[in-house]
C-alpha cells in the first residue's frame, strides 16, 4: 500500500507564529512510506473534506511526521484547536513528491508564506548545498528560517515590508542568486505568480524546476478529478492533471500557470 | 446470518452497497486501501465517446454538510474505458457499471452501443450531470426528452439500463415512469442538486464553472425522499443514493423504496465508509432477524 489512513497522536504543538502551527505526530505508518514534497489529507472532523496539508518532516525510524500549516479558513481553524494527545485521522502519504538528485548536487528553494514548509526535508537531503530564499509579510511571519539552517542550509529571508533580511520579493532575491552561483536545480512552492516567475527565471538560467501546486482537493488520492490543474502535453496541447496523485510536484516546464 | 445478495434487473450482487460514479475512478486508488472485491459493485466515471477535459479549476467547494463538485465528465473516452480500464476490473469478483454521459443522441447511442458490446454487468445512463452546458442533465428534465434518449438507448443497448435522474426538476416520479415506459430496466437516484457559493471577499464564485453539484449527508433527506416518491410510481428496481454516509444512512434508504445504495462523497471523508456500510448493514439485517438483506427495500410504513 503507497499510503493509509492512520490514527495519529499528536505529541507536540506549537505556534511558530501568528496563526501557524506547527505539529509534530506520531505516525508510523505515514512517516515510513513519505518521501520529499508528499502530503497528507487530513480529517477536520466538522467538515465534509479533507483538507491536503503539506508534509514539512518526516522521521520514519521515530515514526514522527511534522505538518505545518497556517490557519486560513474553518477547516484549519478547527486543528488548530488540537490539544497535544489528541489524534489526527490523516491519510497519506499521497501523491508524487520532489524529485531528487545526488545530495552532492546545490539546490536553491524558493518558499512563499505558508509555502515553505515541504521545502524543509529538501533541507535535509541538501544540507550545505541547499539554499532556501523564503519570503514573508514581515519579521514576525518568518517561519522555519532556523530549521532549515539546522541541516545546514544557507538561507535568505525577504519581506514585503522589509521589516528583516531583503527588502522585497524572493524572485528578486533569485534572480540575483542565478547571476551569481550555479545550481543543478530549483525547487519551489508558494503562490501561483510567485512559482511562474520562478520557473521562467530557472528557465532562463537553463536549470531544471520543480513547482509543489496547491488545488481545492476531495479525495486527496486521483479518484474523483476534484483537484485537476492544467499542465502542457508534449503535442503542444492542453490537460487537466490531478494535483493529488500526477503532482502536488511538477516539472515546472510542464505546469500552463495562465 | 442474513444473506446479502441483491439482484438488480436480473444481475446479481453480493451486497447491496455499489460506489457512485466520480467519486471512486475506476476502483484502481482505493484498491490501494482495501479490495474493492468487498462491494457489491461499481459505477464507474462517466464515459463520454470521446476523451473529455472537464472544466477548469477550482472544481470543489465545501459546504455545510456537504460539497460542491463541477468536475464537468473529465474522463478518458469510451475507448480507454473499454481496453484499459474494464480489464482490470474484469480481473476482479465485482459487479460492474458502465456509466454513460453524452451531449446529442447521437452520442448517447454510440457510447451505449460501444460499452454494452463490451464485458459490463450494467450500463448507466446519465441524463443528469449539471456541469455540463450540453447535454447532460438538460436531458434528464422533461418527460419527453427522458422518453427519448431511454428509448433511443435502450435500442443499441446490449445490458441491463439504469437510468439516473437528476432531483433539479419539480416531478421526479413522472421523470421516473417516463425512463420506465422507455424501457429502463432500474432507476438510480439522485445525482447532485446544483448549487452555488461566492466569496465574499473576492465577490468571485468560488467554483470556476459558477455553479456545481451538490453531494453529501446535505442532501440525504431528499434523496430519501425522492426515492420513496420514486418507489410509489414505478416497478422497476431503485438504487438509491446523495448523501449516504453510514450504515444507518443505507438502512434508511431501502426502507424507502431502494433495492441498491450507492455511495460517494462519504468516500472523500471516510475511504472505508462503503465497507464499514456493508458490516453495519449486515449485522443489523441480522439482528432484525431477516434472512434477506432485499426485505429491507420499501418496508417503510407511512403514518
Amino acid at each position: 500500500m503507497r499510503y493509509v489512513q492512520e490514527h495519529c497522536t499528536l505529541i507536540y504543538k506549537e505556534e511558530i507564529a501568528k496563526g501557524v502551527f506547527s505539529f509534530t505526530l506520531k505516525a508510523p505508518q505515514i512517516a515510513s512510506k513519505t518521501q520529499c514534497g508528499q502530503f497528507v489529507n487530513v480529517l477536520c472532523d466538522p467538515f465534509q473534506l479533507r483538507r491536503p496539508i503539506s508534509i514539512g518532516g518526516f522521521d520514519a525510524q521515530a515514526g514522527i511526521l511534522r505538518l505545518v500549516f497556517e490557519v486560513r479558513g474553518k477547516g484549519t481553524e478547527w486543528m488548530a484547536t488540537l490539544e497535544e494527545g489528541q489524534a489526527l485521522d490523516l491519510l497519506g502519504p499521497l501523491g508524487h513528491g520532489f524529485p531528487l538528485l545526488d545530495s552532492g548536487k546545490k539546490a536553491v528553494m524558493i518558499g512563499g508564506g505558508i509555502g515553505t514548509p515541504p521545502l524543509l526535508p529538501l533541507c535535509r537531503h541538501y544540507g550545505r548545498n541547499a539554499t532556501v530564499i523564503s519570503g514573508f509579510r514581515s519579521a514576525s511571519a518568518v517561519i522555519l528560517k532556523e530549521d532549515a539552517e539546522a541541516f545546514g542550509a544557507r538561507t535568505i529571508v525577504c519581506t514585503d515590508d522589509g521589516s528583516t533580511g531583503f527588502h522585497g520579493f524572493t524572485t528578486q532575491a533569485l534572480e540575483e542568486e542565478l547571476k551569481n552561483g550555479t545550481y543543478d536545480v530549483v525547487y519551489t512552492c508558494g503562490p501561483k505568480i510567485m512559482m511562474k516567475k520562478v520557473a521562467e527565471l530557472a528557465k532562463a538560467h537553463n536549470i531544471r524546476c520543480f513547482v509543489s501546486m496547491e488545488e481545492r482537493m476531495a479525495c486527496g488520492v486521483g479518484a474523483c478529478l476534484g483537484c485537476a490543474c492544467k499542465t502542457k502535453t508534449e503535442d503542444g496541447g492542453t490537460a487537466m492533471t490531478r494535483v493529488c496523485m500526477n503532482g502536488p510536484v511538477f516539472e515546472a516546464s510542464e505546469v500552463d500557470f495562465e | 446470518m442474513t444473506d446479502m445478495k441483491v439482484s438488480i434487473a436480473g444481475v446479481e450482487m453480493k451486497n447491496p452497497i455499489i460506489t457512485a460514479s466520480g467519486a471512486f475512478g475506476y476502483g484502481m486508488e482505493y484498491n490501494e486501501m482495501y479490495p474493492i472485491e468487498k462491494l457489491g459493485g461499481i459505477s464507474c466515471k462517466g464515459t463520454t465517446l470521446h476523451e473529455r477535459q472537464g472544466n477548469p479549476g477550482p472544481r470543489i467547494a465545501e459546504t455545510p454538510a456537504g460539497m460542491l463538485n463541477s468536475v464537468g465528465l473529465q474522463n478518458p473516452g469510451s475507448e480507454a474505458f473499454v481496453n484499459t480500464y474494464l480489464p482490470w476490473l474484469r480481473q476482479r469478483d465485482i459487479t460492474v457499471i458502465a456509466n454513460i454521459a453524452g451531449h446529442s443522441l447521437d452520442e448517447y447511442r454510440e457510447v451505449a452501443r460501444r460499452v454494452s458490446d463490451a464485458n459490463v454487468d450494467l450500463v448507466e445512463l446519465n441524463i443528469s450531470c449539471p456541469n455540463v452546458k450540453e447535454g447532460g442533465m438538460s436531458f434528464g428534465t422533461s418527460c419527453e426528452s427522458v422518453e427519448t434518449v431511454v428509448s433511443e438507448v435502450r435500442k443499441v443497448c446490449n445490458r441491463p439500463l439504469i437510468v439516473k435522474l437528476t432531483p433539479n426538476v419539480t416531478d421526479i416520479g413522472a421523470i421516473a415512469q417516463a425512463a420506465e415506459a422507455a424501457g429502463a430496466d432500474a432507476v438510480s437516484l439522485i445525482n447532485t442538486i446544483t448549487g452555488m457559493r461566492i466569496d465574499i471577499r473576492t465577490r468571485r464564485p468560488i467554483l470556476k464553472n459558477n455553479i456545481g453539484g451538490l453531494s453529501g449527508p446535505a442532501v440525504f433527506p431528499v434523496a430519501v425522499r425522492m426515492v420513496r416518491e420514486v418507489y410509489k410510481k414505478v416497478n422497476i428496481p431503485i438504487i438509491g443514493m446523495g448523501g449516504v454516509s453510514t450504515w444507518e444512512d443505507a438502512a434508511e434508504m431501502m426502507m424507502a423504496g431502494a433495492a441498491a445504495i450507492q455511495v460517494g462523497a462519504a468516500l472523500f471523508r471516510d475511504p472505508y465508509a462503503p465497507i464499514k456500510i456493508i458490516e453495519g448493514l449486515e449485522a443489523f439485517a441480522s439482528e432484525q432477524g431477516l434472512s434477506s438483506v432485499t426485505e429491507l427495500t420499501g418496508s417503510v410504513q407511512e403514518w
